[in-house]
């Protein structure tokens, strides 16, 4: 019972980490831009509904709708301006100046808000709890889970389906030979990137409901969501879904077989994928 | 002569082009009238490919250097000339690896129908002319033959409904009897009213496909004239240097 315990409140938690690694499975694993800025980018959006949320009052679903839409500006802004002048084969370039980035955002967030922890006011949601399968779970992670969930879903079909998502995997094969097919390379990956950052807007609003965000705490969420599409595979969004449960699954045992240890238990499967399976979970190799 | 009677639909005038310090087109004109097929033959190196590139706006080139239906278009960028009515079966093919071949194709119908460009082509009248196109459907396209992967290429690039079609080398590594059920695809494509600039390395598949023919010598053309009516001497000699004869 405990273990099955763990097991839940692992993919909970994995909805969680879902949220940060969609972007990245789309920057990352379809355009491979390496955005280094990616965590920062939640800390920021995360500082920004909480200042929101005490200057103007707002519940959290209106911080929300605040949020993504300036999320979605952002991401679209961050491609036209800083990855549109290095995309290419190399991946090295959108490193380096998201390097830049994220220590300039770093930087910035200090100046505005300091370096205390703060959280988001969640009205109560946040204790509430709910029986699932004979055990009580909090509802606001079921809630992550489910949008997590839903949005995997909406990308997964964006790509497979939509003439916007043909036009971004054929740019991600051969940007070249997309031109060539009369797709607008630039246009689509900065509508990709908005999409991207956007989601993070979703993750902002859980990942400061659920515990407290502090200016330097974007680091972990880019690893989280680095390792958690490296374990699904590349390219696939359903796979880095997947990953995400791996990684919130081995944590919560972890944690279970001793609390130092969850963190690590995540890097450590992270490792073992790496070493078994470098392609990934659902990766073609 | 013939050209200047008939209306031209694309022409570059002096073209230009380097890879940074290298100059690989020393001043290429190039003249293709309406639903004309045109052969551009070479050796190696000779600037063929660079010559497509350069007018798909692939490679820096002044407005002046390449028209389209007289209005000077040279460096627009990739995805506007083909809203313009250019497309091209580039080197290499260059299909997009992990997608379907239906998807691949569907890019081109997507981009088209976005772009506004309307012309006789359609999924359905493409596996008309390449029945294997259906068959496959499903298939990654890494996994196709290179003949069905060069038709895979060819119906993408006529998807985009183009007034002109650039072909670079379409035969290249091919078996011949694949290769002449690519080229049998011609009369169809041409019947369209669409020009065709065709590259290729066989020279005598090039002379038959085409009404006139350029050759290319490191950067400049060194013949021109009818495809039934140059002789094989000079051919020969524009191939591997000599003057430029015009016949
Ligand atoms: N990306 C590049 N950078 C530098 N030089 C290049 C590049 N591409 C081509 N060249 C050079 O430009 C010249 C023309 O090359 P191009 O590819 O246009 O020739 P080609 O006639 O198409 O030859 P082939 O029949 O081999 O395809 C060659 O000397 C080649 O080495
Ligand atoms: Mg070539």
């Amino acid at each position: 019972m405990q273990w099955f315990d763990a097991l839940v409140q692992g993919v909970l938690l994995g909805g969680m980490y879902a949220q940060y690694a969609l972007g990245m499975a789309l920057m990352f694993g379809v355009m491979r831009i390496v955005n280094v800025s990616h965590g920062d980018l939640v800390i920021l959006l995360s500082l920004i509904g909480i200042s929101l949320a005490t200057s103007f009052g707002l519940g959290p679903f209106w911080v929300m709708a605040a949020l993504v839409p300036l999320a979605v500006a952002m991401g679209w802004i961050l491609q036209k301006v800083i990855l549109n002048r290095v995309v290419g084969d190399d991946p090295l370039p959108s490193l380096i100046a998201t390097f830049g980035l994220s220590l300039a955002l770093q930087n910035l967030m200090l100046q505005i808000w300091s370096a205390n922890s703060r959280s988001l006011p969640g009205g109560g949601i946040e204790s509430r709890s709910v029986e699932v399968a004979g055990i009580y779970v909090g509802l606001l992670p079921v809630i992550v889970l489910v949008f997590a969930t839903a949005l995997t879903l909406c990308l997964d079909l964006m790509l497979k389906r939509t003439r916007f998502g043909r036009a971004l995997r054929a740019a991600a094969a051969d940007v070249e030979a997309a031109a060539m097919t009369g797709i607008n390379p630039r246009a689509v990956y900065a509508s990709a990137t908005a999409i991207a950052v956007g989601i993070l807007g979703f993750a902002a609003v859980f990942q400061s409901l659920r515990s407290t965000v502090a200016p330097a705490d974007g680091g972990a969420q880019l690893v989280y969501a680095f390792e958690a599409v490296i374990i699904g595979g590349m390219g696939s969004v359903w796979g880095a879904f997947i990953g995400s449960m791996v990684l919130g699954i081995s944590q919560a045992i972890g944690f279970r077989i001793d609390p130092g240890f969850g963190v690590l238990a995540g890097h450590l499967v992270f490792l073992l994928v790496l070493a078994t399976r470098p392609q990934g979970l659902f990766g073609k190799s | 002569m013939m050209e200047t009677l008939s209306t031209s639909v694309l022409s570059t005038h002096g073209l230009v082009a380097r890879y940074g310090d290298f100059q690989a087109l020393y001043g290429v004109d190039v003249t293709v009238n309406e639903g004309e097929a045109v052969a551009l033959i070479g050796a190696n190196g000779a600037g063929k490919s660079t010559f497509l590139r350069a007018i798909m706006g692939l490679l820096p080139v002044a407005p002046d250097m390449v028209r389209l239906g007289g209005q000077p278009i040279g460096g627009t960028p990739t995805d506007r000339m083909v809203q313009k009515g250019v497309a091209i079966v580039p080197e290499g093919r260059r299909l997009f690896s992990g997608m379907s071949v239906e998807d691949n194709l569907r890019v081109a119908v997507d981009q088209a129908e976005r772009l506004g460009r309307k012309g006789g082509w359609s999924l359905s009248r493409l596996h008309q002319l390449f029945p294997i196109l259906k068959e496959k459907a499903r298939t990654p396209v890494q996994s196709l033959s290179g003949g069905q992967q060069q038709m895979v290429s060819i119906g993408r690039a006529l998807l985009c409904q183009p007034k002109v079609l650039l072909c670079d080398e379409i035969s290249l590594g091919l078996a011949p009897k694949v290769i002449r059920e690519i080229y049998a695809a011609l009369p169809e494509i041409r019947g369209q009213g669409t020009a065709v600039v065709l590259v290729e390395q066989d020279v005598g598949l090039a002379q038959s496909a085409t009404d006139r023919l350029y050759c290319m010598l490191e950067g400049r053309v060194t013949l021109s004239g009818r495809s039934g009516e140059v002789t094989r001497e000079q051919i020969g000699a524009a191939y591997f240097g000599g003057s430029h004869a015009v016949v």
